[in-house]
């Protein structure tokens, strides 16, 4: 029976349907205590001191703490993409001299209470000498802490990259296509706030931390790093993770304080952040500009790409370094040829709330640049944006297709890809040319109706590797050991249908381990779409280990040879069905010489690309300004699915955020830097009414030939090209070709549009 | 310590004798005082819905009411859903059709989805999607989460009939 490929129900559901979830606000120990972070109420000053007093006098408070008292904790260190000019831009894990962003931890307070603990956080008054703050990351650098680091100044690092003749591209060019697009600041926001439960062992004199998430092995050494903890002395624990998007499960100063705390106190200690607190502080994402200028031949082809943009990074470098910045520049020439490519990615620090990844990080935002280029490139050579496009795109015997530079600190390669075949499928799923006609028909009723269509090109499979441990027992149940981790994304069944492929083992019988650093000695983690990549192959090469030796176990104790048995529900059979025995047997037979178990490692050195096209219908409504999405269409080849099912909720999932950074969701600060969207009163995220249905085309037609599976990482490219479909669709329903230029696309910009502004 | 009130409550057919501060939120009674950590929260000031639960029937944000004033008042969580080892019928369908992922704001959902169905069984798909638009879900897009509630509360109808 085939597991792979199967829309399997998952196996992770029932505890959440029933209430029996562990996430990080339900673990409790008995005589914990509370922690609560005081933060900066201003954007940018010098700390002139932090009086605690009376806040200490409340009964319940056990203890508050300045960065005085936690001045030997180095700063939170580069997880990706370091460099070693980025150092001193770092974030302690309490604000030392200055602070830079209003949310800023200042000091902490444990108490006997959450409500205690809250109590005293208001009563710690921070003296702060307010100073002028920096909003604008296009705006001329300015110093990031004056006396402090005399001449360091807001922008850390320029990011380059490049190939080709520029110059002759230009020379020869029939037209140059300028363009400026701007994408607003937001982020993640997973339901689940952050939060976590330290656990101070008095006997081993050891740490556990639960509500680990995302990077737990990674986050283990680091911690232990930074609070100066032997090997073995902390573990990390993931229970269930409310949502990832790769803002959840970076090291954040709460994290390493939440640990100090116990370890000092050598008591428990749980930290859980409120709603305001992490819009304030866990890392915000996007908001960059874009300067484009294309060399362009009658075809629309493009001959060169000058590019230049820059990223609000906000107040500090957090664990991500220049991953944003490095993924915007590797992947915006996304799926055209553009034989020469020069771009310049600004880091610019402002008095924001530190940035870092968000699902499709760097490519949500370049492909909405890319896409409008493509479209202004259509209206200004009189082009249809299909055949711009068409005319542009690498084509298939160009596979694999070598960029010529790296990103993430590996060669940017595409894989495999079928990139005209995938626009043409669009197409006819759409029937685009008799679409464009209705659409043309209904404008001319007076309707304000439009199509718009974005390209893109993702990335997924981050390695370096993964490491697999399987074990079947004398019931025949499988255990799974990973050391990747789960965001909700479905991680254990997609795995567990991977083991049954080769085993034949219903997935019901197979449970999966992750994010339990004491239970195997190495793991990467979740993110970049790389859990089915990396550990779904080690899983298939775990599972082909334990599948041999139990064949030639069943085969010595049916007296016949391992080609002469099949695997078939959890049973050994012979081919021509004259005897069987159960797995588990098998299992009981090894148990004295260590069981019947496999191990996978899985490395790569490579991503895979995987590749689509989002297509987006819209009406506007020219009173309101309001945009009502009546068609929306995904087209996405993963190479091979695991579970078609899990995978169009990943689709969908991610358009539902794309449309949320198209439209609604904005992180917008006042001239102070206060910032006004601070509650989910402010910062708008879409509920059932804003997300359209969703029309996915899931293909396979160009499998990675970079792993066993041949799949290639589904998480992001639902929300890739969303901003970019969705602005082309706005254009051609308002008849104002290049109109948005900025996102998100909010009823006031889109008046101001429509009534005679850009 | 601020002065605390001995209440009892009725969740999920269960008394519950708690002594509490006056301003606790009812979220947080029933999370740290109960132990019935299945309400989750989410936003803490009446938006994202994770927090809801039944009160007399009606679905409630846990988070916008003080456990003192759920004195006197049947409250049902998601621990009360299922009958047992049954899920009911709303759990049933989210697990059939995928309609949810990371799973924090589901309870929420699935209260919400209980409470509506109860008052009025026969709601159409549009009155569904109003009523779900008044939560929050960050993972599913909604699409399976409405799709779910459409198909549980027809199987429910066809229960009742039969």
């Amino acid at each position: 029976m085939s597991f792979v490929g199967r829309s399997l129900r998952r196996i992770e559901d029932r505890p959440l349907l029933m209430g029996q979830g562990a996430f990080a606000a339900d673990c409790n120990w008995p005589g914990q205590l509370h922690m609560r972070v005081v933060r900066s109420p201003v954007a940018f000053g010098r700390i002139l001191g932090v009086e605690t007093e009376e806040a200490t006098a409340l009964e319940g408070v056990v203890a508050i703490w300045t960065i005085a008292e936690l001045d030997d904790l180095p700063p939170i260190d580069f997880r990706q993409m370091g460099l070693e000019r980025l150092a001193p831009y770092r974030q302690f894990v309490l604000a030392r001299d200055y602070v830079r962003y209003v949310g800023e931890p200042v000091a902490v307070v444990v108490a006997v209470d959450p409500y205690i603990a809250e109590d005293a956080a208001d009563l710690v008054f921070c003296d702060i000498e307010e100073l002028e703050p920096q909003l604008d990351a296009t705006a001329e650098p300015v110093a990031f802490m004056p006396d402090v680091h005399p001449g360091l100044m807001s922008e850390p690092a320029v990011i380059r990259r490049g190939y080709g003749d520029l110059d002759a591209a230009f020379a020869c060019a029939r037209r140059v296509v300028e363009l400026e697009v701007k994408i607003g600041r937001h982020t993640g926001v997973p339901m689940e706030t952050r939060g976590g439960l330290c656990v101070y062992d008095t006997e081993k004199d050891t740490l556990r931390l639960y509500g680990a998430a995302k990077v737990p092995h990674y986050n283990r050494d680091a911690i232990s790093r930074m609070l100066g903890l032997a090997p073995g002395r902390l573990e990390l624990s993931e229970g269930h993770v409310g949502g990832g998007f790769g803002i959840r499960g970076e090291l954040y100063p709460e994290d390493v304080l939440v640990c100090a705390a116990a370890l000092r106190l050598k008591r428990p200690v749980k930290w859980i952040e409120d709603r305001r607190e992490h819009l304030l502080a866990a890392n915000h994402s996007r908001d960059q500009v874009y300067r484009l200028k294309a060399a362009v031949d009658s075809r629309g082809f493009i001959l060169g790409l000058k590019a230049d943009f820059f990223t609000d990074q906000g107040a500090y470098v957090r664990t991500h370094g220049t991953t944003v910045t490095d993924l915007s520049a590797g992947l915006l020439p996304g799926p055209y040829v553009i034989p020469a490519y020069d771009v310049a990615g600004h880091i610019r620090l402002t008095n924001k709330t530190p940035a870092g990844t968000y699902r499709a990080p760097g490519r949500y935002e370049s492909t909405f640049a890319r896409e409008r280029l493509i479209d202004a490139i259509a209206i200004e050579l009189g082009l249809s944006p299909v055949e711009v496009r068409r005319v542009n795109l690498i084509g298939e015997a160009a596979m694999p297709f070598d960029r010529g530079f790296e990103t993430l600190g590996t060669r940017v390669v595409y894989d495999s890809g079928k990139y005209a075949d995938l626009l043409e499928r669009v197409l006819a799923h759409l029937d685009y040319d008799r679409l464009q006609q209705q659409l043309t028909e209904r404008r001319s009723r007076g309707e304000l109706v439009g199509l718009g269509l974005g390209y893109f090109v993702e990335k997924s499979g981050l390695g370096p590797q993964d490491l697999v441990r399987m074990r079947l027992d004398m019931r025949g149940d499988i255990e799974i050991v990973t050391g990747v981790a789960s965001v909700g994304q479905g991680v254990e069944t997609a795995l567990a249908q991977i083991c049954a492929e080769t085993l034949q083992v219903p997935i019901e019988r197979i449970r999966v381990i992750h994010g339990q650093t004491d239970r195997i000695e190495i793991g990467f983690g979740a993110f970049a779409s790389r859990v089915t990549v990396m550990a779904g192959s080690a899983v298939k090469i775990a599972a082909e280990a334990l599948r041999a030796t139990a064949l030639e176990v069943a085969a010595r104790l049916l007296q016949t040879t391992p080609q002469a048995l099949r695997l078939s529900n959890g049973m050994i059979e012979t081919v021509n069905g004259s005897a069987s025995l159960p797995l588990g047997d098998v299992a009981a037979h090894l148990e004295e010489t260590g069981g019947l178990t496999g191990e996978g490692r899985f490395a790569s050195s490579h991503m895979t690309y995987p590749y689509g096209i989002h297509a987006a219908q819209v009406r506007v409504d020219p009173a309101t300004c309001a945009v009502t999405i009546e068609r929306y269409v995904v087209a996405y080849d993963v190479g091979r699915a695991v579970n078609p099912m899990l995978i169009e909720g990943q689709i969908v999932g991610g358009v539902a955020q794309g449309v949320g950074g198209a439209f609604l969701e904005e992180f917008v600060y006042d001239e102070n830097g206060q910032p006004l969207a601070a509650s989910f009163a402010d910062y708008l995220m879409p509920t059932c009414h804003e997300v359209p249905e969703v029309e996915v085309l899931l293909r396979e037609d160009a499998p990675s030939p970079l792993n066993p599976l041949g799949v290639k990482g589904a998480g992001e490219g639902g929300i890739n090209a969303a901003g970019a479909a969705l602005a082309g669709a706005i254009d051609a329903a308002i008849q104002k070709p290049g109109a948005v230029a900025q996102l998100p696309i909010t009823p006031g910009r889109l008046h101001a549009i429509l009534r005679g502004g850009r | 310590m601020p002065d605390k009130r001995d209440v009892t409550l009725a969740v999920n057919g269960k008394t519950y004798a708690v002594s509490i501060e006056p301003r606790r939120s009812l979220a947080d009674v029933l999370r740290d005082d109960c132990g019935l950590t299945g309400t989750h929260l989410g936003c803490e000031h009446g938006v994202c819905g994770a927090c809801t639960v039944l009160v007399n029937d009606k679905p409630v944000r846990s988070c916008l009411m003080f456990g003192v004033q759920a004195e006197g008042k049947v409250v049902r969580t998601v621990e009360g859903l299922a009958d047992g080892d049954t899920l009911h019928p709303l759990q049933q369908a989210f697990w059939e059709n995928h309609g949810l992922q990371c799973g924090f704001c589901t309870p929420g959902f699935l209260m919400l989805a209980a409470g509506a169905l109860q008052e009025n069984p026969d709601m159409s798909d549009d009155d569904i999607k109003d009523v779900l638009s008044s939560n929050l879900c960050r993972c599913t897009g909604y699409q399976n989460i409405v799709k779910a509630v459409r198909l549980a509360a027809r199987e429910m109808r066809a229960r009742t009939r039969a």
